[in-house]
């Protein structure tokens, strides 16, 4: 057993759990987050995918201890209260979802794509990006649309606002 | 998953020491280590983090000579603009691992352990007539790389970084296995002054190996037409649901001469 | 149409919870007390088993229960059903051997459950698991259909001789024969349709939990149908009756058929919920998953198609071996034959046609529905021939088709299907026309100035949805109607709340339904709730699959809507002391037809439930429930066309291009269609390219993972181009033919057609992967 102490979704959280728990497992079972799936045992479906630190990492291939003292993101802490983030709001306007399952990772993956691409984003580059994260309902279609919607969005919005700042 | 133990070493010699609990087994990225425990085919009793460790992290370039520090993630290597400098074709190389979340958490000291015969790196370190620098001594590529999984690191000896010099020029193309996305077949070709060398990976029986047909061509000449010729026998080829030996030998020969041709780019 | 009626892209209702984490599937429900459950799984594909010792792993930290397929049977629980009984063609029933949803004394393919281990947490009931000690004596074990009806071959199943479970047939033989005999021109081919395994993202899970106080059972489960598990589990499996359990379906990830039926771990974690005392939660991890879901397809047919001199079609012959695994699945023998066989006319003109099915026990997983069922195996065999005719007669694919199509409805076939209404030639035009077929040629040759094949090949579908008209099917062998069932209740102030017996898992009912009753009272879609997936607030229904949500589910709520607008009429016309003919129901308000009186809907629904002024003798409230059952299947059909270009140095295959031109009758909602084309698209095209489930000659499947099984990613996919030209469908009062699994139907011959076009090849194997097309070309050189 160890301590593992997080932020999560701005929040201080601490517990106790086996060293063998998942991350995953921590998010979902003591802490009640259960928008974070599992979806293989393979680390490769990405349906786990969550922030840790800034990053979009597979939280079913990371032990709770070993995240202890990060900051982490979930699909639950993803939107600014009752205002949906533009990745959010995109997958719904585009119909980029239909069970529903691989969503949140397909989320915070598509989060992270568009913050690692200030350059923008292509077709081919999400696609290409979305390569550990696997969608059995849309074809993707709907899903490549809705990223490239919102890194467009976005790249606005952020004009916007930089433009505000100056 | 079986009952482990976790300790984050605050050091490599802390890490060294640590590693004489039990059975212990360094965790740096765990994209290997950790799916492994899921499926309960590893069974470490301790595990010793070593992934936070700043004196492994990071790439170092000093005129010719690039040093990449052992829990330096894939994603970091893909990106650095130092490397991408003086070595493009190993940025490139670590931008077709896995997919992005696996190149944010995996490391080159973990794949380079746990050699896996479908792994990238092993094939360029080879190529690149690479150094191991490990907490105990420096090996080199050549003599690292023992087979399926198997490497020359010693019980309790640590990778600390991955060390050479940048060739004048180098590619590396992989053909992906369509299902796990880890190589059918990479080869890393490389032109120094020490001459040609190309390696290949995911398609030997014993893991990665220097091709001498392919060196051999192209030591006379390092053109992609050099190979135009080339026959690679199936022998020693692995052959599984994905792929043939046979087929595994054709893609060599492809694969080769792309990478001699974007070597020349 | 309004912007949020019939006819609307309306944003999905459904998707707030989803986006924001707050979708709830079975592993997120927590009961208190709950513990979890592993299961021991058969490591051998065929054994007898010797010895079942259970006491150390009893013994071990956190374990409540290690119980075995003896004690389930002491308890009575009851062996699992195949719902649809088929006959060979000599008269006897098919031969169902016994599916113990704990094995007793035998295991008949790898992962068959031996045991459950329920503890307190999963790690230790897996813990616990590895010490269950089973002693087995291995059989040999056969994994291939053709071979598994050799004589010699492994038996599976002591009641079906040679594992043999029927020898089926449709259709008139003897004029097939005689068609063949007198051809112009006869083509044959052996056509292998692949094996799959559906890989919905959210692995099966069931929560079984026994109240000892109420002596009830309720059941969690990751179910397309909850309705039908509780009729099943009640009436065969001897769970509990009926008003003694309750099955809740929530959301649920993904199924694709293989959610349809009921699985030994739903039975077995509510009985050992009884037998510990703790309810108790089972998750399959994926390689479970692998393992023990119904996989899909697995046909090999030979088939003989005969022309005139005229390039008609004059005969069609199949004869097909169906793999149905190791046990057979809920609707497994219903799947080669009525939704196979009966499909086989297609798109064309056949006059006579002879199918001949006969299905085999295998040590592998039971195969059953996967999205199309049976129409895509019969689509691909169709296909197939057509373009190989078209090439060994010299015309053009597309001619070949028109040639044959069927033009005038209603149009009967040789093998039972009567179809109402479609409109070939239309959707042929417009696939063409936005595949710019005509200039593919110039494609081809810029193509292989870079060195690469260029083809292109076409598909044209046509499916029976709507499933299923209740007599028709009780007279072809099924153990249930398909009817559907709907309850409008509109509430005191207004809203609307929708009880359906469909079940969503991604269609997005919560919003096409709600459309339905948007349109029809001009309320506003907030307004409007989806009931579904309980059986305790959903009196009974039959489910989603076959696509029968839209034509048979919403048709059920037309009718409910029907009864609700008539008694709200009859009441306003009270109200408003006018004509009830005159009484029109227009944006949220209830008005006298060329007057301006009017009450608002609330009103009238108020009024119905204060019941102070109503018409004599009718009674209050506003809630109505219909029962629709379809008079007809609906024909969906289309045209696919892929183009492909391969690299032959490595056989890499890139599908350039893909279009899609369907007719899907009347579409509630466009932006759902195009959805449901896409993924289904994907899956076909999965199919053709990607997927492949394998097994060993020891019956070890080989992809039992991610690692192994091509799952379809993001980049081995284009972007679609789809378009839709409908013809309404008589049969059902919103002329909707479905849409949900047309894209899994149409798409895999339309890219074997291309890549054998692209290789100058007659066949290759699916999945058409790297090393398969690359042989493939090594062969034409050599
Ligand atoms: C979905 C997926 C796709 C992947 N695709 C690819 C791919 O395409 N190509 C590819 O090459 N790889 C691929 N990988 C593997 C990935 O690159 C791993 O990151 C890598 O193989 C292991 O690195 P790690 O840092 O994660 O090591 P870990 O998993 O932490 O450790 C692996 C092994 O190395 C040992 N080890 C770790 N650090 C050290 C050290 N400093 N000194 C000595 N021993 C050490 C550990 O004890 C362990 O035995 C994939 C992985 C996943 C999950
Ligand atoms: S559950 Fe984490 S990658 Fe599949
Ligand atoms: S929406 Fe169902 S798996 Fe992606």
């Amino acid at each position: 057993m160890s301590d593992v102490s997080l932020t999560v979704n701005g929040k201080r959280v601490s517990g106790s759990t086996e060293d063998r728990t998942l991350l995953v497992h921590f998010l979902r079972e003591h802490l009640g987050l259960t928008g974070t799936h599992v979806g293989c045992d393979t680390s490769q479906c990405g349906a786990c995918v969550v922030h840790v630190d800034g990053r979009a990492v597979k939280s079913c291939t990371m032990l709770a201890v070993q995240a202890s003292g990060s900051t982490i993101v979930t699909i639950e802490g993803l939107a600014n209260g009752a205002e949906l983030h533009p990745v959010q709001a995109a997958f719904k306007e585009h119909h980029g979802l239909q069970c529903g399952f691989c969503t949140p990772g397909m989320i915070m993956a598509a989060t992270d794509m568009i913050a690692h691409h200030p350059e923008g984003l292509d077709e081919a580059t999400v696609r290409a990006e979305l390569d550990g994260n696997i969608c059995r309902c849309t074809g993707y279609h709907n899903i490549v649309k809705a990223i490239l919607a919102a890194s467009q969005a976005m790249s606005k919005g952020s004009k916007g606002r930089a433009k505000q700042a100056a | 998953m079986y009952s482990v133990n976790y300790h984050r070493a605050s050091s490599v010699a802390d890490a060294a020491k640590q590693l004489k609990n039990g059975d212990a087994k360094l965790l740096s990225g765990g994209m290997t280590l950790i799916p492994a425990m899921k499926t309960r085919l590893a069974a470490p009793s301790d595990l010793v983090d070593v992934s936070r460790l700043k004196e492994l992290q990071g790439v170092k370039v000093s005129g010719k000579t690039v040093t990449i520090g052992a829990a330096t993630t894939h994603y970091d290597v893909s990106t650095d603009e130092k490397l991408k400098k003086a070595c493009p074709a190993l940025a490139h190389l670590a931008s077709l691992i896995g997919d992005p979340a696996v190149r944010y958490k995996g490391t080159i000291g973990g794949s380079i352990a746990n050699n896996d015969p479908a792994a990238d790196y092993p094939a360029a370190l080879l190529a690149l007539g690479a150094t191991i620098v490990t907490n105990k001594r420096e090996i080199a590529a050549e003599k690292f790389f023992k087979g399926l999984f198997e490497t020359a690191l010693k019980e309790g000896e640590i990778i600390t970084a991955v060390t050479f010099t940048a060739p004048a020029k180098a590619a590396y193309q992989k053909f992906r296995n369509p299902a796990s996305r880890y190589a059918i077949v990479g080869v890393f070709v490389t032109k120094g002054k020490d001459g040609v060398r190309a390696a290949v990976t995911g398609a030997g029986e014993d893991g990665v190996f220097r091709s001498k047909e392919i060196e051999a061509a192209l030591a006379k000449n390092f053109d992609a037409s050099a190979l135009d010729a080339l026959k690679v026998s199936a022998k020693g080829l692995m052959g599984d649901l994905h792929a043939s030996a046979d087929y595994r030998a054709n893609l060599i020969a492809v694969m080769a001469k792309r990478a001699v041709a974007a070597a020349n780019a | 149409m309004g912007i949020e009626g019939v006819g609307a892209r309306v944003a999905r209702k459904e998707d707030k919870r989803f986006i924001t984490g707050g979708g709830r599937y079975v592993d997120d429900m927590v009961v208190p007390g709950m513990k979890h459950a592993v299961f021991v799984r058969s490591p051998h594909a065929h054994a007898q088993i010797k010895k079942i010792d259970v006491k150390k792993a009893q013994a071990m930290p956190g374990v409540v229960g290690v119980l075995t397929g003896k004690e389930l049977k002491a308890d009575g629980i009851g062996n699992l059903i195949c719902g649809w009984m088929i006959h060979s063609k000599d008269g006897t029933p098919m031969k169902m051997g016994a599916w113990s949803p704990l094995a007793v004394d035998k295991v008949r393919y790898v992962g068959d459950a031996v045991v459950i281990v329920v503890a307190d947490t999963k790690g230790q009931a897996r813990d616990a698991a590895e010490a269950v000690e089973i002693t087995y004596k291995e059989l040999k074990a056969v994994v291939d259909a053709t071979k598994a009806i050799q004589p010699g071959a492994p038996q599976i199943h002591g009641e079906a001789e040679n594992n043999l479970i029927f020898d089926w047939e449709l259709g008139d033989a003897k004029a097939t024969d005689a068609a063949i005999k007198s051809a112009a021109h006869v083509t044959r081919m052996k056509i292998v349709n692949n094996r799959l395994v559906p890989n919905a993202m959210e692995p099966r899970a069931a929560l079984g939990h026994y109240d000892k106080a109420e002596d009830h059972y309720t059941c969690w489960t990751t179910s397309q149908n909850p309705h039908l598990a509780r009729l099943v589990m009640s009436a065969f499996y001897n769970v509990a009756p009926e008003n003694k359990l309750r099955v809740i379906a929530p959301d649920v990830g993904g199924g694709f058929g293989s959610k349809i039926y009921i699985y030994p771990e739903e039975i077995v974690c509510l009985w050992a919920s009884k037998k510990t005392g703790v309810p108790v939660k089972w998750v399959a991890d994926r390689t479970e998953s692998f393992l023990s879901d119904a996989h899909g397809r697995d046909h090999v047919s030979t088939v003989e198609m005969a022309f005139d001199k005229d390039n008609r079609i004059t005969g069609l012959k199949v004869d097909t071996i169906a793999n149905l695994g190791a046990y057979m699945s809920l609707f497994s023998s219903c799947v080669p034959t009525y939704l196979y066989a009966t499909l086989l006319s297609g798109q064309y003109d056949i006059p006579a046609i002879h199918a001949n099915v006969r299905t085999v026990y295998t040590n592998t997983a039971p195969v059953d529905a996967y999205r199309g069922a049976g129409r895509p195996e019969a689509t691909y065999v169709l296909e197939r021939m057509m373009e190989t005719a078209a090439r060994e007669l010299g015309v053009s694919p597309a001619e070949l088709r028109r040639r044959n199509f069927i033009t005038s409805f209603p149009h009967q076939t040789p093998v039972i299907m009567n179809y109402d209404a479609g409109d070939y030639n239309t959707s042929l035009d417009a696939a063409m026309k936005a595949a710019d077929y005509a200039g593919f040629t110039k494609r081809r040759a810029d193509a292989a100035k870079q060195g690469k094949l260029r083809g292109i090949g076409m598909s044209c579908y046509i499916e029976a949805c709507g499933l299923a008209p209740s007599a028709a099917v009780g007279s072809l062998g099924a153990g249930v109607g398909l009817w559907e069932s709907a309850e409008v209740r509109v509430n005191a102030v207004g809203t609307i709340e929708v009880l359906t017996g469909s079940h969503s898992h991604g269609q997005g009912h919560e919003t096409t339904f709600a459309q339905l009753v948007t349109q029809r009272f001009g309320v506003p879609i907030d307004s409007v709730s989806i009931v579904h997936g309980d059986t305790d607030k959903v009196q009974m229904g039959m489910g989603t699959y076959g696509s029968r949500s839209g034509a048979v589910g919403m048709s059920a709520i037309a009718k409910a809507l029907d009864k609700v607008e008539a008694k709200a009429k009859k009441i306003a016309a009270h109200l408003l002391e006018a004509d009830e003919g005159d009484i029109v129901i227009e944006n949220g308000e209830v008005k006298v037809a060329g007057t301006d009186k009017s009450l608002p809907w609330l009103q009238v629904a108020l009024a119905s439930y204060t019941a102070h002024n109503l018409p004599a003798g009718m009674e209050p409230g506003l809630k109505e429930t219909a029962f629709y059952d379809p008079s007809n299947f609906t024909f969906p059909a289309g045209c696919y066309i892929c183009e492909v270009e391969i690299d032959p140095e490595t056989g890499l295959t890139e599908i350039v291009q893909f279009v899609a031109a369907d007719d899907f009758g009347n579409i509630i909602n466009p932006m759902i269609v195009e959805g449901q084309v896409h993924g289904g698209i994907a899956q076909g095209v999965g199919q053709a390219l990607l997927e492949g489930a394998y097994y060993d000659g020891n019956g070890q499947l080989l992809t039992a993972s991610y690692m192994d099984y091509t799952m379809p990613r993001a980049a081995d996919l284009p972007s679609f181009k789809i378009s839709t030209s409908n013809t309404p469908c008589p049969g059902n009062p919103l002329g909707i033919k479905g849409c949900g699994e047309a894209g899994a139907i149409g798409s895999p011959p339309a890219v074997i057609n291309a890549i054998t076009d692209a290789l100058g090849v007659v066949d290759i194997a699916m999945p058409a992967s790297p090393a398969t097309v690359w042989a493939a070309i090594r062969a034409t050189k050599h």
